[in-house]
C-alpha cells in the first residue's frame, strides 16, 4: 500500500493505476486505524471478559480470551464489525416509523437540525449586518455575542427546555432553539468578517457614483461576504447537529440520536452507543455534503474560477 | 462642452468660471495621523479648463492623489475652496458629474464584464434598453466587444482596465479623473492605452484629470502638466503644452516634447523631491 505511492517517485517502476496512486494514501490510513481499533478493543475489553471467564471458573486459552474480547455483549471498547453489524441492523432491520430503527432517530434529530440551523444562520446573518451597519452595536452587542458561546449549553439546555415547556413550547421547537443558539455564532463572525472585505476602492467606486447604503449592501457587500458565508456555515451545520443531539440528552427526550446515546448509557448498551454515534457523523458528513453542493452551485453562478 | 482655451496658468481666468472644469482657491489639506499632523496639500490654486487633459505629476507624497481625492469629494479639504463644474464637490458627486478610474481596475469578480459595465447605470437607475445600449457603445469604444460575457478574471490586466474605463464612460460624466490607471501594466501595453485613451478623450471631448509619476506619459498626454512636490504637497510649476489632438507617440522623439520633459524634470529636482 505504502509503497505504491512512493514508487511515483522511482524511474522505470510499475506504473500503478491513477486510482490507487490517488486513494492508496487514505486507504492506508483507514486499514491502519482499524488494525489499532482492534488492538484497543482486545487490550481494553481483557479484563472483563477474563473476569468473566474467571467467575464461572472455565478454564480458557488465549484464543477464547481474544475471541471473546471481539464479541463481548457490552465491551469497554466494541470491535468495528460489531459497531457495523449493529448499525445496518438499527438501519436496516426495522421499518423507518419504529422506534427501534435509527433512520427514525436520525430524522427526528435531522429535523430539529435543520430548524435550528436555519433560525440560527438567519439570525447570524442579522445580527451581522447589524453589527456592520450601527457602530454603537458593534461595541455593545458583541462581547455579548461572545459571552453567549461560552456559557456551557449542557447547563443551560435543561432550563431553557423548562422555561419553554412552561409557556406551552414542546418538541421541536425548544431543540431547534438550542441548535440554533449553538450554531449562529460562526455565521455572525464570518458575515460580518465578509460584509466589511470589499476593497476601500469598491467602497469608493460606490461613492463617486452616489449609491445608496441598501445599493452598496446589495451590490456590493452582499456578494462579497458569500465566500465567508459558506466557510460559516460548513462550520456551523456541524455544531446545529451537536447542538440538537446535546438538546436532547437532558429532557429525557424519547427520540432522536440524543435520546439514543442516553438509553444506551442507562442500560451499558456501548455498541448501541457506537452506532448512534456512527449515525451522527454520516449525518454531519452529509450535512456538510449539501452545503459545498450550494457551494458550487452558487459558486458557478457568481463565475467563480473553477 | 469648450474646445481646449490656452488659460494655461492659474490667474485671472476665474472670471469665466462656468467653463472651467475644475477650479481650486487656496486649497489645503492636513491628515491628523498617530505621528501627528501630515500636510498633504498646502494652498493649491488651479484652473482646469473644460475640455482639456491635465496630468498631476510627482513623487510619492506629493498628494496628487489627494488632490485628485479632493476633486472627487473622496476627501475634504480643511481650507480653501474648490468648484467642479461650477458646483462643490459634493454636488458634483451626486449629480454623477465625473467617472473615476482606480489604479486597480476593481471590477466585480462576480459579475460579468458587461454587468460590471452596467454596474454604475443599474445604480443610478438606467432602464434595461438603456442599459444594453451603453455597455454595447462603450465596451466598443475601448475594443471590448465579444468579451461581454467573460469574467474579469479571465482578461488580462489591459483589458480589465479598458473594462474599467468603459464603466467609468458609460455614464457619460463630462469629467474623468484617472488616478495612475496605467500604473500597474507594462510598458508596451501602457503605450498602447495611452494612444488609446488620447483617442478617445478626442472624440468625447471630455474633460480628463489624469496622475501619473511617469514623465513621457505626463508630457505625451497632456495639454497641460501640474508638477507637485512634497512635504508638504504643493504646486510647483504649471507647464502648457501645444501638440495637437491628434497626437501620435512620434511626438515623443520631437524637440518640443524632450523640451517639456526636460522642464518638469527640473521642475521636479528643484522641489527637492528626489534629495531625502
Amino acid at each position: 500500500m505504502t509503497s505504491s505511492a512512493l514508487s511515483s517517485g522511482r524511474p522505470a517502476e510499475i506504473r500503478w493505476h491513477p486510482l490507487i496512486v490517488r486513494y492508496a494514501p487514505v486507504i492506508a490510513i483507514v486499514l491502519a486505524i482499524i488494525a489499532i481499533w482492534y488492538v484497543a478493543a482486545v487490550l481494553m475489553n481483557m479484563g472483563i471478559v477474563r473476569s468473566g471467564f474467571e467467575r464461572e471458573e472455565t478454564p480458557y486459552t488465549i484464543a477464547d480470551l481474544i475471541s471473546g474480547t471481539l464479541s463481548a455483549e457490552r465491551p469497554l471498547l466494541p470491535a468495528p464489525h460489531q459497531i457495523l453489524q449493529t448499525f445496518g441492523e438499527d438501519v436496516f432491520g426495522w421499518p423507518v416509523t419504529s422506534p427501534r430503527s435509527l433512520v427514525f432517530h436520525s430524522w427526528v434529530t435531522l429535523s430539529s437540525t435543520f430548524i435550528g440551523f436555519l433560525l440560527g444562520a438567519g439570525f447570524g446573518i442579522i445580527l451581522a449586518v447589524l453589527i456592520v451597519h450601527v457602530r454603537t452595536l458593534q461595541k455593545s452587542l458583541l462581547p455579548w455575542i461572545i459571552c453567549s458561546q461560552m456559557v456551557p449549553i449542557l447547563a443551560v439546555a435543561p432550563i431553557v427546555i423548562v422555561v419553554l415547556g412552561s409557556i406551552g413550547l414542546r418538541g421541536l421547537l425548544p431543540k431547534a432553539l438550542i441548535s440554533a443558539y449553538l450554531c449562529f455564532f460562526p455565521v455572525t463572525i464570518g458575515v460580518v468578517k465578509g460584509l466589511s472585505s470589499p476593497d476601500p476602492i469598491q467602497l469608493d467606486l460606490m461613492r463617486t457614483w452616489s449609491a445608496t447604503a441598501a445599493q452598496i449592501f446589495w451590490k456590493l457587500r452582499w456578494p462579497s461576504s458569500v465566500p465567508f458565508l459558506f466557510a460559516s456555515l460548513k462550520v456551523s451545520i456541524t455544531i446545529s447537529l451537536i447542538g440538537a443531539i446535546v438538546a436532547e440528552l437532558p429532557t429525557g427526550a424519547q427520540a432522536g440520536i440524543g435520546a439514543r446515546l442516553l438509553a444506551g448509557s442507562y442500560y451499558g448498551q456501548t455498541i448501541q452507543i457506537w452506532a448512534a454515534l456512527v449515525a451522527a457523523s454520516l449525518l454531519a458528513v452529509g450535512l456538510i455534503g449539501l452545503v459545498d453542493l450550494a457551494e458550487r452551485w452558487v459558486g458557478r453562478a457568481m463565475g467563480a474560477r473553477t | 462642452m469648450r474646445a481646449p482655451d490656452v488659460a494655461t496658468q492659474v490667474g485671472p481666468s476665474a472670471k469665466r468660471a462656468e467653463a472651467l472644469a475644475v477650479s481650486a482657491r487656496g486649497v489645503s489639506l492636513t491628515f491628523q495621523t498617530a505621528d501627528g499632523e501630515v500636510e498633504a496639500l498646502s494652498n493649491v490654486d488651479l484652473d482646469i479648463a473644460a475640455g482639456d487633459f491635465v496630468s498631476f505629476i510627482g513623487p510619492s507624497g506629493c498628494g496628487k492623489t489627494t488632490l485628485l481625492r479632493v476633486i472627487a469629494d473622496l476627501e475634504q479639504p480643511t481650507a480653501g475652496t474648490i468648484s467642479v463644474n461650477g458646483v462643490t464637490p459634493e454636488e458634483a458627486r451626486l449629480h454623477r458629474h465625473y467617472g473615476y478610474i482606480f489604479q486597480a481596475a476593481a471590477l466585480y469578480p462576480w459579475r460579468t464584464i458587461e454587468r460590471n459595465v452596467a454596474l454604475p447605470l443599474e445604480i443610478m437607475g438606467y432602464n434595461a434598453a438603456q442599459q444594453r445600449e451603453r455597455v454595447d457603445r462603450y465596451l466598443k469604444l475601448v475594443n471590448l466587444s465579444g468579451f461581454e460575457r467573460k469574467y474579469p478574471w479571465q482578461l488580462s490586466g489591459g483589458m480589465q482596465q479598458r473594462a474599467s474605463i468603459a464603466r467609468a464612460l458609460s455614464f457619460e460624466p463630462a469629467l474623468l479623473l484617472m488616478d495612475e490607471p496605467f500604473g500597474a501594466l507594462d510598458e508596451i501595453v501602457r503605450d498602447h492605452l495611452n494612444e488609446q485613451l488620447l483617442r478617445l478623450w478626442d472624440q468625447t471631448r471630455k474633460t480628463v484629470v489624469f496622475v501619473t509619476h511617469s514623465i513621457p506619459e505626463a508630457v505625451f498626454l497632456s495639454t497641460k502638466i501640474v508638477v507637485m512636490s512634497p512635504r508638504p504637497g504643493r504646486i510647483i510649476d504649471i507647464i502648457a503644452t501645444e501638440f495637437p489632438r491628434d497626437r501620435t507617440l512620434e511626438i515623443r522623439e520631437t524637440p518640443e516634447f524632450i523640451r517639456i520633459a526636460q522642464r518638469v524634470r527640473s521642475g521636479l529636482r528643484s522641489g527637492h523631491s528626489y534629495d531625502e
